[in-house]
């Protein structure tokens, strides 16, 4: 269930920063422990960086969101890029298309609890990650 | 633009990195840092990082790019202060930073630092006297 919900645009450098404020934010809120608040926001980082770089730019949605007893962050990255044509290949850890380490992608994998990623060639790439508290 | 400040300290080069960096700002400080390494001649290269509350792969790539540029132009680098969080954070994402020396504190940076310049020092002594 979703208890609350926002959207922030990511077109620039400074978006990545201002999301991964955002991710901050949240996580302060809903009291996550300074470890799993550095991995949150490390993990939008990547992300961000990812929408902005491959995906030519698009957003990030940001909800609360409760399972039973549990509340969670979940954090949809949208945008209408290329696309990924070999999504087991960008998932791989060191492989990259751009100037980065590879990492971004299967990296922020490990850092969240659930990771889902869809993608289709020439209509752009949704990553939807949730760390639960 | 902002940019990040680097102070002289003797024959080393002190910067500490206190702001939330967008990508840009992490490229420049790698061209200002390179630049004052050749200008100043500087030996060591000691990086704070106690503020920065993520170090992202793009920022460890900046780190590890750093340090390897300083070595090409014959100076040492040692980063310190990394927060706790950071480190395991940094780990699980699959970054271990091979090749960047670290410390704990500025103060034990700085006595490293000391340390590896000497050493370095007494190698090149020693390659002299056997020509």
């Amino acid at each position: 269930m979703v208890l609350k919900s926002d959207v922030h645009p990511i077109v620039g450098s400074d978006d990545v920063v201002r999301v991964r404020q955002v991710a901050r934010q949240w996580a302060a809120e809903l009291k996550f422990s300074l470890v799993d608040q550095t991995k949150l926001v490390t993990a939008t980082s990547e992300l961000a960086r990812n929408t902005l770089e491959h995906g030519k730019g698009g957003r990030m949605r940001v909800e609360l969101v409760e399972n039973g007893a549990r509340r969670g962050i979940r954090l949809t990255f949208e945008d209408e890029g290329p696309g990924i044509a070999n999504i087991e290949l960008a998932l791989r850890d060191g492989y990259t298309t751009g100037s980065g380490l590879g990492l971004g992608l299967s990296g922020s994998k490990r850092l969240m609890n659930e990771f889902d990623i869809k993608s289709e060639t020439g209509r752009g790439t949704t990553v939807t990650v949730t760390r639960w508290k | 633009m902002d940019r990040i400040p680097i102070l002289k300290m003797g024959d080393c080069l002190l910067v500490t990195i206190q702001v939330d960096m967008h990508d840009q700002l992490a490229v420049s400080l790698q061209e200002d840092l390179t630049d004052q390494i050749a200008k100043h001649a500087a030996r060591g290269v000691l990086i704070d990082i106690s503020s920065l509350e993520i170090v992202d792969s793009f920022i460890g790539r900046m780190l590890a790019n750093i340090a390897a540029m300083s070595r090409v132009l014959d100076a040492q680098t040692v980063l310190t202060g990394m927060q706790p969080a950071v480190a395991i954070t940094l780990v699980e994402l699959g970054m271990t930073l091979p090749g960047i020396r670290t410390a704990l504190n500025v103060e034990r940076g700085m006595e490293l630092l000391r340390g590896y310049i000497q050493k370095d020092d007494e190698l090149q002594e020693n390659d002299g006297s056997e020509e």
